[in-house]
């Protein structure tokens, strides 16, 4: 696929403008090695995951479209027909396994009615105004589950207006009225004569508009879908299974060479002395670089690069927030603001006024929860390939990145130079799972400066040692609950206090400035929309700890839903209510959402007990998308160690655009979860990161697995995210379920067997 | 450590390479021979990522030195077949198993010394002989269908 370097439209919705008018071919030389990185590219095909769906087109077929080369119409910026009958559509997600870069063309293909066998889809150049997500404020990120359900108008709206001028352009070249005419997959048909045009042919002779038609889209209820709602195949599967798919970890430039990056231990402590001999005596090491967070060892090959970064001996500033913290401090610390009712926090979430209902309360409970810092341990390590040019001013980039414009804007400020002169070359990722979400990209900007300093193309690759003790993690949490029921048991009042570190701020500091204090990322999922709680209040406590933290896949979600629904279950154990029946006396003006509950419940034969083991329920509504699970388990008394046999889960998140990719992302999310609840933990002493790689950072494996019942409810309501909403069903479900099965209660992610031991001891001792 | 020259096969070719010698094969495939489907995961032998056959048994690249891979048979993803027909490969497909798909290679070449070795296994004998392979998306069960459906169809 060509790359493009094209100029675009300025807004959306205008289908005059063209892509630029330039032919599919051209790419403006930016660089003078670009013509030989074409040659000796490693597998150029894959360079922005141009990729090809369907058969390649032979010329024979072409010349029954137009005897010439095929030209190219541009429709609007997202779609453009050849007259070969190729259908080029635009995709503005990244794609680190989660499906967008199927799912938002699979929709804009079926509001056109195109040929999905024709489609071949492009990378979006990076360009909020015209292809960001209006989730995001228009920004082109992948993140939060947002894809789907932010383009998902925008795409509906764009493939109707192409439908409409390609239909409109044929009843003025047949002379028939519009109404007489319908679509087949590509092809414009009037049924009365039995004419037909291909959308190819209408595009040779198409006039597009000054102004985009107006459509008004049929209500969801009524919409006849042709892809949407069917299990299109994913289009980047067919590369993942035989070894060509591009990684930027797998990119090869023509004279490039390897780099690593030693990094200080604590964030943002300088480097002050090195010592750097034995690291320069080994054969395949060109230099030491001195960076302003760290050194650069630069290399031929990457084994002489690790190893040179691992002879390095580096001493660092002490001046830094970090030093001095630990995982045991932060619980501490965070314990004692929690339970300070004079420390007020920032409000997320506030409905009707909670300390005087708690007042008015019947009964009272209150309930503290934790969680430790976890990782993303996403497959690849973090890497980046850039190569900027002689003269410093220009660079062209290979990464994968969640957010295509952040990476370019990041860049541009690292080497002091415009934009424009930042080519991105964007790549699959070996996930993401919020790690290459951040403003900074700093895994980005290492190969940028190292390339400057090499004067060359330079790979620049992470360790998983790197990635594991230079992680931006998921922060450590103290939760504190009060609830206030009535008489009559109902829940009147919520009140929850969430301390954790800082996160937005650290991760997205842009952001931050315009969120008064708010930080999203730590606090998501403390407010309850489907509950029926009249009066409820979450404030925020988040601390500067100086720990790198970031998005992790579910965000404050995977923890404060674990506070919330272990806590429901504590409420509803103290009423004698059962605890499914608990919820859905308070979720009566949801019916989706009881739908979701009551469907879990008949999956798992909830209720019929099982012997020697425990059912644990969790119930969220996670930005829309409803989600229920039931967890059965066994739990090993002498080790302490739990086994998740079995786990169903039901999933309403509006129209299936892609169904089995929901079910996939649905087994994604409860492994991810199963990690999260029991093993992954990422502990702190003054300020270092004390895990290292997979012997001791233990995520999911095969043997972990339970058997997994997934069932989607699809209702036709705006689509909603996917990605990761059973993830904080795990930990609460398995909580509630080792309750029932031992009357031990465990209140902190990990349930580590040490802690399970622990609270059964407790447990003995009160009883005894 | 020195470097050296020596050469190995690599799907069926003979390629002679110049590294330390304590080098990885992973890095001597991926690197040197520009063989990019295998991975680089962890580096320890802890996921799997970077599985190829040596030999004709599933290992992981990542911890064998250059020095000892001299005149041996190395098979990568790229030589499991040239156009992605092995069962397992089509399984694959078909299951639709990959969603970031990084880990994916290392795991269809476990399988596929599952597979020579088994050629009918049970569902205990793949989650226990696929055990060393991590799958950070969790695509286990697809690949335990996946499996499954290659030896069925094998």
């Amino acid at each position: 696929m060509a790359k493009r370097s094209i100029s675009l439209p300025a807004s959306q919705g205008i289908l005059n403008q063209s892509l630029g008018g330039h032919s599919r071919s051209e790419e403006s030389a930016l660089l003078p090695h670009q013509e030989a990185r074409r040659r000796f590219m490693v597998g150029a095909a894959g360079l922005t995951f141009g990729i090809v769906i369907g058969v390649p087109l032979r010329s024979k077929e072409a010349s029954a479209f137009a005897a010439a080369a095929p030209k190219q119409t541009a429709m609007n910026a997202w779609v453009t027909l050849s007259t070969d009958g190729t259908v080029y559509l635009m995709s503005p997600a990244t794609e680190m396994g989660q499906g967008s870069l199927t799912s938002i063309p699979v929709i804009l293909a079926d509001a056109m009615d195109a040929d999905w066998s024709r489609v071949k889809l492009i990378a979006a150049p990076p360009n909020d105004k015209v292809y960001g997500n209006p989730r995001f404020g228009n920004a082109m990120y992948t993140a939060g589950s947002a894809t789907v359900t932010g383009y998902f108008t925008l795409m509906r709206q764009f493939g109707q207006q192409v439908r409409y001028v390609l239909m409109d352009n044929a009843a003025r070249n047949w002379n028939v009225p519009m109404t007489e005419l319908a679509t087949e997959p590509g092809v414009v048909v009037h049924a009365k004569s039995g004419r037909r045009l291909h959308y190819g042919e209408i595009a040779a002779f198409a006039t597009i508009p000054e102004r985009a038609p107006e459509i008004a889209l049929d209500p969801l209820d009524k919409v006849q879908w042709r892809l949407v709602g069917t299990d299109v195949p994913r289009v980047d599967v067919p590369s993942k299974i035989n070894g060509t798919a591009q990684y930027s970890i797998d990119v090869q430039v023509p004279g490039m060479v390897y780099a690593t990056i030693l990094r200080p231990p604590v964030e943002g402590a300088a480097p002050e002395r090195i010592d750097d001999a034995a690291a320069k005596a080994i054969d395949g090491v060109i230099g030491i670089v001195p960076l302003k967070y760290g050194f650069g060892v630069l290399a031929r090959d990457p084994w002489s690069a690790f190893k040179a970064k691992n002879a390095l001996k580096a001493t660092w500033s002490r001046k830094a927030t970090g030093w001095g913290h630990s995982s045991d401090k932060g619980f501490e610390a965070f314990t004692r603001i929690a339970r300070d009712p004079e420390r007020k926090g920032v409000t997320w979430d506030v409905k009707g006024d909670v300390h005087a209902a708690m007042k008015r309360a019947a009964s009272v409970f209150e309930g503290e929860y934790r969680a430790d810092y976890a990782y993303h341990a996403q497959m690849e390590p973090l890497n980046s390939v850039a190569a900027v040019s002689p003269a410093g001013d220009a660079v062209e980039i290979w990464c994968g990145t969640q957010s295509q414009t952040t990476a370019v804007t990041a860049v541009a400020r690292a080497l002091g130079i415009p934009e424009d002169r930042v080519k991105l070359n964007l790549m699959l990722m070996g996930g993401g799972f919020g790690r290459r979400g951040n403003r900074d990209v700093e895994f980005i900007v290492d190969s940028v400066l190292m390339s400057k300093a090499a004067g060359r193309p330079v790979k620049v690759m992470w360790t998983r040692e790197d990635d594991v003790h230079h992680g931006r993690f998921r922060p450590l949490y103290v939760n504190r609950l009060k609830a206030g029921l009535d008489a009559s048991g109902n829940i009147i009042a919520w009140h929850h206090r969430v301390v954790s570190d800082r996160v937005l701020a650290f991760m997205d500091p842009v952001r931050f400035a315009t969120s008064k204090g708010r930080d999203n990322i730590a606090m998501r999922g403390t407010e309850i929309p489907t509950y029926d709680i009249a009066d409820r209040l979450a404030e925020g406590l988040q601390e500067d700890t100086g720990m790198r933290t970031a998005a992790l896949r579910a965000i404050g979600v995977g923890q404060n839903a674990f506070a919330n629904e272990v806590f429901m279950d504590e409420i509803a154990e103290k009423l004698k209510i059962d605890p499914v029946a608990f919820r859905l006396r308070n979720l009566t003006s949801a019916p989706r959402a009881r739908h979701a509950v009551e469907e879990v419940a008949r999956m798992a034969s909830w209720g019929r007990p099982r012997s020697g083991r425990g059912l644990g329920f969790s119930y969220l509504d996670y930005s829309g998308t409803q989600v229920a699970g039931i967890a059965e388990v066994s739990v090993d008394a002498s080790s302490g160690v739990i086994k998740v046999h079995q786990f169903w889960c039901t999933i309403d998140a509006g129209v299936a655009v892609h169904p089995d990719n929901i079910i996939a992302q649905s087994e994604s999310s409860i492994v991810y979860g199963l990690g999260l609840a029991l093993t992954e933990r990422i502990t702190i002493e003054d300020g270092r990161v004390q895990q290292s790689n997979f012997y001791d950072y233990h995520v999911p494996r095969m043997t972990d697995i339970p058997e997994m019942h997934i069932k989607l409810i699809q209702t036709p309501n705006h689509p909603t995210g996917a990605g990761q909403m059973a993830t904080p069903l795990v930990a609460p479900a398995i909580s509630n379920a080792v309750y029932q099965l031992t009357r031990v209660r465990l209140r902190q992610q990990p349930m580590l067997p040490e802690r399970v031991q622990v609270a059964m001891l407790d447990a003995d001792n009160r009883s005894a | 450590m020195t470097m050296i020259t020596t050469a190995l096969t690599v799907n069926g070719k003979r390629h002679s390479v110049t590294a330390h010698d304590d080098t990885p094969l992973l890095w001597v495939l991926r690197e040197h021979l520009k063989l990019t489907g295998t991975k680089f995961g962890c580096g320890v032998g802890q996921c799997g990522a970077c599985t190829v056959h040596l030999d004709g048994e599933p290992t992981q690249s990542c911890l064998h030195p250059f020095k000892d891979v001299a005149g041996r048979h190395v098979t990568t993803i790229e030589g499991l077949s040239p156009d992605s027909s092995h069962p397992l490969q089509k399984a694959w497909l078909a299951e639709q198993v990959p969603q970031c798909g990084y880990c994916q290679s290392g795991q269809i070449m476990r399988a596929a010394g599952l597979l020579k070795e088994n050629p009918r296994p049970n569902r205990a004998q793949i989650v226990d002989y696929m055990s060393p392979n991590i799958c950070r998306c969790g695509t286990y069960v697809r690949i335990v269908r996946a499996i499954e459906r290659a030896a069925k169809e094998a």
